[in-house]
């Protein structure tokens, strides 16, 4: 279990690695839930083909799908960008902060240098 | 595939900036989430050279980081592989991150920038693109909004 979250992130990022994928969760966002069939309607790939990405989304548990009798209505489920983006922010505060010390350094040694004359 | 990416101006030339991201005397001066001091960091400057660094936050923790240099080129490049070994995030210990650090010389002194992927998987690495993450935030930030809105 302790590679749980990272393998969770690799799927999210893995599923969102893709451009049509993306356009998928674009477009419900845009849409709360939408039929199979409706969701599919403005991409240029056939049903089986959208099919499959819906399945590489919710493997990842960037959607959620149910069945109203024979139609198979898809919604986006945000906990699993939430952790995507949590995983950004949290490296991106990591690596800003050490940067700004990094900067810091290199100037003092730049000007150590310079007094130096290099 | 996504990845933070990073870029900083700083006021020294490329081979001075070299030298403080990947020795262990520059690695002491600033890796690390906050203002607390490194305790202790090793660097084997070449490919497949290891490195480690040890560093307290200020919680009184101590979080240690080791990885391996994948690429070397001075003064414009180095890539490391990197996981943390104690401390730091426990749910991701055995996911090895990829961390790139490019140079560019500019007028001022040096364009550095960070890219940090989250990916571990070498292989799924290679099959994604790069580079997507500007769009990845965006949608990302729609989503933010739309929570916060």
């Amino acid at each position: 279990m302790v590679n749980y979250h990272a393998h969770r992130l690799d799927g999210i990022f893995a599923a969102l690695g893709d451009p049509t994928r993306r356009a998928i969760l674009a477009r419900l966002k845009r849409k709360d839930s939408l039929s199979v069939s409706a969701l599919a309607e403005p991409f240029a790939i056939t049903l089986p083909a959208v099919m499959k990405h819906l399945d590489v989304l919710a493997r990842a548990g960037l959607i959620r799908r149910s069945k109203h009798g024979r139609t198979v209505t898809v919604e986006i489920a945000t906990d699993s960008l939430k952790t995507a983006m949590d995983w950004l922010q949290r490296y991106e505060r990591f690596w800003s902060s050490s940067l700004d010390r990094l900067a810091k350094y290199a100037e003092s040694k730049e000007a150590e240098a310079r007094r130096k004359g290099h | 595939m996504s990845n933070v990416t990073i870029v900083r101006c700083i006021a020294a030339r490329p081979a001075i900036v070299f030298e403080a991201l990947a020795t262990p005397e520059g690695l002491m001066s600033w890796w690390g989430p906050d203002d607390l001091p490194v305790v202790a960091a090793t660097a084997d400057l070449r490919v497949r050279g290891r490195f480690q660094v040890r560093f307290r936050t200020a919680d009184g923790l101590e979080h240690e980081c080791a990885g391996q240099f994948l690429e070397i080129v001075r003064p414009e490049r180095i890539v490391m592989s990197w996981q943390w070994i104690s401390g730091g995030e426990p749910r991701e210990r055995e996911a090895v991150s990829r961390l790139e650090l490019h140079l560019r010389a500019i007028e001022t002194g040096t364009e550095l920038t960070l890219v940090h992927a989250a990916l571990h998987d070498e292989a799924s690495a290679r099959n994604h693109e790069w580079g997507w993450n500007g769009a990845l935030d965006k949608l990302l930030r729609n989503f933010d909004e739309t929570r916060t809105a």
